[in-house]
């Protein structure tokens, strides 16, 4: 039996995926995730208690190269794409009080 | 000429003999895109003149030695998840509308490299996440060989661009299927190489561990050249292999004598309808009858591929996705008066409704208490569906399935349901668990004269197997030909 979504997990995924739904949109999404975890449910059927998960394909050693700079300034470009700029850095709403 | 019934290496091949122009090309594409495009709405965005300035500046390139590669002069389509420096990316999501990069991606570098020439970016899925190319935030495409059904997706404006004839070439990226049901659907030959083959750099992740940029075209040898060109180690992409055999084009012409096909019985069972089933079936005497081997045999994991992939590509994609909150790029919520709620309106405002959904199951897979129960144990699944290929790749050169199970359904019909719309995506989604490669060519068509595509899939590395099959394939198979009339129905 799968978890039951109830209005505090919904919240909760709400904060941790940072959406701000409304209430119509909160009992829709409760029912759509209840009825992909019902599905998902599957899964349980299989004993899995001997198998490693299984992450990367072709293993996961790290790729080190050295720290050199490659690319240019692009300082303009990249500021032309902020919703809000201001002295050649981004605006963003107050963060503190 | 018609350049209808060229493929790209045949327009490139005879652009080198000068009986034909760069220009032609590119304006035979222009002029499909003009007359066909108000309806299929393949692109997003083209851009003519500076096609045309390309267009002559690789006719010179050619001419003095710049560019010898085999596709040099052909036109080509760029999926909109894929960054071009100084042109929108907008991965058909409001979030990125006014997205311009300030970087190329890794492809493109190649493929400019190799004189191609970029004509526009299509259309696709919002973040790829999608199977019909409905859920883009700036409207749907529609399949040239009727335009009341989907093309399929998420690449779904790739294939149409090149089922339309408004482009010889494209690019898709495919996490779950996303150019092999797109390319059935579309009656193109689209191809996933194996996980690494071809740098992510620059492509807008959606799944990281799922994700490969894969060619798009007209036929088998035409994806092969164009694999070619993309594939290669790229140091900016950690995942990338330094493969030494990306010369995918060479033997592909050999014989299928005694090669092994490999068909999971399963997949023919349950919810396949009977006129894939049937196109599959005839496609497999096509294979037999060149001496190949085709046999059948049981995939015990199957129903529990789609429950696993999409707890993974969700988990990655709430990951991926982060970073959208309206600070450094993209779309920001107006009037916002607090950081958190600007992260939040931004994003409720910005993400279409399905990329919020899966945005939502990635996060609660992930979260504290679930994790265990929902991401480890798909993981734990996905080691045993890799057991199962590695198993089935002892005993089987290439293993054989359809692409979809049914044939391109009708425009509105697949978002009432996302469920059943996931469940669609069957005999897909293995491939990308297993960092697999898998190419989809056409092999008939329904009764209302929608294409089928069939789905050859081969062991990490083994491009060149599928290929050969491929290509034999088609030759067993016949022509087939690009969608009769973009706008009019079959």
């Amino acid at each position: 039996m799968a978890k039951i979504i109830d209005d505090e997990t919904i919240e909760n995924v709400c904060i941790l995926a940072k959406l701000a739904l409304t209430e119509e949109e909160k009992e829709k999404a409760k029912a759509d995730m209840q009825k992909m975890l019902d599905y998902v449910d599957k899964l349980d059927e299989l004993d899995t208690e001997a198998v490693e998960p299984l992450t990367h394909i072709f293993g996961s050693d790290n790729v080190f190269r050295d720290d050199v700079v490659t690319n240019g300034d692009c300082r303009k470009e990249m500021l032309a794409n902020a919703p809000k700029a201001r002295e050649w850095q981004y605006q963003v709403p107050k963060t503190i009080g | 000429m018609d350049l209808d019934k060229l493929t790209a290496l045949e327009l490139a091949e005879k652009i080198k003999q000068h009986q034909i122009g760069v220009l032609d090309g590119v304006k035979y594409v222009f002029d499909n895109i003009e007359k066909k495009d108000p309806k299929v709405h393949a692109y997003l965005e083209t851009w003519k003149k500076e096609a045309f300035t390309r267009a002559k500046q690789v006719e010179k390139g050619i001419a003095d030695g710049t560019y010898t590669g085999p596709l040099a002069g052909v036109p080509i389509a760029i999926k909109d998840n894929i960054c071009i420096r100084g042109k929108k990316t907008t991965c058909a999501s409001k979030i990125l509308e006014n997205f311009v990069p300030t970087y190329n991606a890794e492809v493109i570098d190649r493929l400019e490299k190799a004189g191609l020439v970029i004509i526009g970016k299509t259309n696709m899925d919002e973040f790829a996440m999608g199977s019909t190319t409905e859920t883009s935030a700036f409207g749907v495409t529609r399949n040239p060989w009727n335009t009341d059904h989907v093309p399929g997706g998420s690449s779904g404006g790739s294939c149409a661009a090149v089922a339309a004839g408004e482009t010889f070439l494209a690019l898709g990226s495919d996490t779950g299927g996303s150019i092999r049901q797109p390319s059935s659907f579309c009656g193109v030959t689209g191809l996933k190489p194996t996980y690494g083959t071809v740098s992510r750099y620059g492509l807008i992740a959606y799944a990281s561990s799922l994700d490969q940029i894969g060619p798009v075209g007209r036929d088998t040898a035409d994806c092969a050249a164009l694999l070619e060109i993309i594939a290669g180690h790229d140091s900016k992409d950690s995942t990338s292999i330094d493969r030494k055999d990306t010369d995918f084009s060479k033997d592909m012409k050999g014989h299928l004598l005694g090669m092994k096909f490999g068909v999971p019985k399963e997949y023919l069972s349950e919810g396949l309808d009977p006129e894939v089933k049937e196109s599959f079936m005839n496609a497999l005497k096509v294979l037999t009858a060149q001496g190949s081997i085709v046999e059948f045999f049981s995939v015990k994991t199957m129903e529990y591929m789609i429950p696993a992939y999409y707890i993974i590509a969700s988990a990655e994609a709430s990951s991926n996705l982060e970073r959208f909150d309206g600070v450094k790029y993209g779309y920001r919520a107006e009037g916002c008066t607090e950081l958190h709620d600007m992260y939040k309106r931004t994003r409720t405002e910005g993400f279409g409704e399905e990329v919020k959904r899966r945005i939502m199951l990635g996060s609660f897979v992930l979260s504290s208490g679930y994790y265990d129960a929902y991401y480890l144990k798909a993981l734990k699944t996905k080691a045993l569906i890799r057991q199962e290929f590695d198993s089935a790749f002892h005993k089987y050169d290439v293993l054989l399935a359809p692409a979809a199970p049914y044939t391109a359904p009708k425009i509105g019909e697949s978002l009432k349901d996302p469920l059943a719309m996931y469940l669609g995506d069957i005999y897909t989604v293995a491939v990308n668990l297993c960092g697999l490669p898998g190419i989809t060519v056409p092999c008939g068509t329904d009764k209302k004269g929608l294409p089928i595509g069939i789905q050859m899939i081969g062991d990490c590395f083994m491009e060149k197997k599928i290929l050969r099959a491929a290509v034999n394939f088609e030759a067993g198979r016949g022509a087939f030909p690009l969608a009769a009339e973009g706008g009019k129905k079959a």
